[in-house]
């Protein structure tokens, strides 16, 4: 556990979080590893984990019929995805897959969510964590959404 | 007021170019070119190979444009696209108008009017022993590449040189192979990132603007040059404000509707400047308050 609390911490989106929350998290999270080209998870299904990435690189796609998968953001480590698991209905609204092996910290989402209810502090700083990597993918989708180097630019 | 502007339009007529090679070139009237050879570069995008049909070379330094004549069709406004110092005279264009799908459809051999070199370049001088962190989009690839010409070309001169560069989908990678070679070399760091792709694609997903927030950088020992489309260029600007780079030490070039590129017409008129004259590089610091406003 002393190791898994060492490597959270070392992880950009937990940087200097305060001990006891990061004692707090420690407990919901766990190692994983996928191999390249794998999925993690995927669209529709339950968004039961938040994932940190450490080494690798992650895809996430939207498939739309007769198109076949389209990759809207790539992930590199240092990075975080999957997060529906904050907001209900807790359920995936893409797929990722890894585009090559992929080392991850996946975090148990219930266990996660019921400590940030518990600990409203604890939540107010996640959500802190969060925010600002949710407006920015927003604000990314909206430049793709305007197709700048489009032909009509 | 129209005695005025007829004099100033006769001044300029009569003025030289900007034309290192010394040559007198009324910057009204159009050399003539020809196509020596025309590549297709990106799904829309062409590069015309020029050659200056009375022998004298076109001298030009990076970021400059010229206005380029499709006789009986029209003139346009095109960055050079090739090395300064060295080759003939590059031109990259994208077929968007008549003017330009007129350009982009001529072979070898056909003739070109050629009006230039005009504006102001990048700033290779400020530049020099520096870090230069280039940032394109699109097509705005094709008037810093002149400028990664000259780092490569004088690399000692340079810190640290990196490009970034933002695409639409894979298969609109302008100077794909140049790239690729680019990132093999061990003197310049090259991320290219697109903002949709199939599932084939092994490479970064994203807009541009990812790639910066990725990119360390030393705050006080970078110039960076920008270029590609106006929203991504003011986004860009923010995303290097947020990394700590001071307003004047990024350069962006503009596009506008460039008509005499003499300063005296109007159309490319941004606030108090002439994209044509006093352009189309500008620091960032000088555009922030203009690029503010809506209706310009």
């Amino acid at each position: 556990m002393e190791n898994l609390e060492r490597i959270l911490s070392e992880h950009p989106f937990f940087a200097d979080l305060d001990k006891s929350f990061l004692s707090l998290a420690c407990g919901c999270a766990r190692n994983a590893h996928f191999e390249g080209g794998r999925f993690i998870f995927h669209e529709g299904g339950a968004a039961d984990n938040f994932y940190l990435l450490r080494q690798g690189r992650v895809a996430l796609q939207i498939s739309a019929p007769g198109r076949g998968a389209n990759t809207f953001l790539t992930l590199e480590p240092g990075e975080v995805f999957g997060v529906n698991w904050l907001v209900p209905p807790y359920r995936w609204s893409y797929d990722a897959r890894t585009l090559e092996s992929a080392r991850v910290i996946a975090m148990d989402a219930h266990c996660l969510r019921n400590k940030c209810e518990a600990d409203h502090d604890l939540g107010y700083d996640i959500m802190k964590r969060l925010m600002p990597i949710l407006i920015e993918r927003l604000h990314a989708t909206r430049l793709q959404f305007l197709d700048l180097y489009g032909a009509h630019v | 007021m129209r005695r005025a502007f007829s004099f100033s339009i006769s001044t300029a007529l009569m003025s030289e170019a900007a034309d290192p090679s010394g040559r007198a070139a009324p910057p009204m009237v159009p050399r003539i070119a020809h196509v020596r050879r025309r590549r297709h570069d990106a799904p829309d995008a062409w590069t015309l190979e020029l050659e200056m049909s009375d022998g004298a070379p076109l001298r030009y330094a990076p970021g400059q444009f010229n206005m380029l004549t499709a006789f009986g069709v029209g003139e346009v406004a095109i960055s050079m696209s090739g090395d300064p110092a060295s080759g003939p005279l590059v031109h990259t264009i994208r077929a968007v108008g008549p003017v330009s799908h007129a350009l982009t459809r001529l072979g070898a051999g056909q003739l070109v009017g050629v009006r230039g070199p005009f504006g102001v370049g990048w700033p290779m001088a400020q530049a020099a022993g520096k870090d230069v962190l280039l940032v394109a989009g699109g097509l705005g690839l094709a008037p810093l590449r002149p400028a990664i010409y000259r780092l490569l070309g004088e690399r000692a001169r340079f810190g640290k040189v990196t490009l970034l560069f933002g695409a639409r989908r894979p298969e609109d990678i302008i100077f794909r192979h140049e790239v690729e070679s680019w990132r093999g070399r061990f003197d310049i760091d090259v991320e290219v990132t697109v903002d949709h792709a199939g599932a084939d694609w092994r490479g970064h997903v994203g807009v541009v603007t990812g790639l910066i927030s990725r990119h360390e950088i030393d705050p006080a020992a970078t110039v960076a040059m920008v270029c590609g489309p106006e929203v991504m260029m003011r986004f860009v600007a923010m995303a290097l404000v947020d990394k700590g780079l001071a307003e004047d030490a990024m350069y962006l070039s503009m596009e506008r509707n460039m008509k005499c590129a003499i300063g005296h017409c109007g159309h490319c008129q941004l606030g108090p400047t002439f994209i044509c004259r006093d352009g189309p590089v500008f620091t960032f610091a000088r555009l922030k308050p203009l690029l503010s406003v809506k209706e310009l």
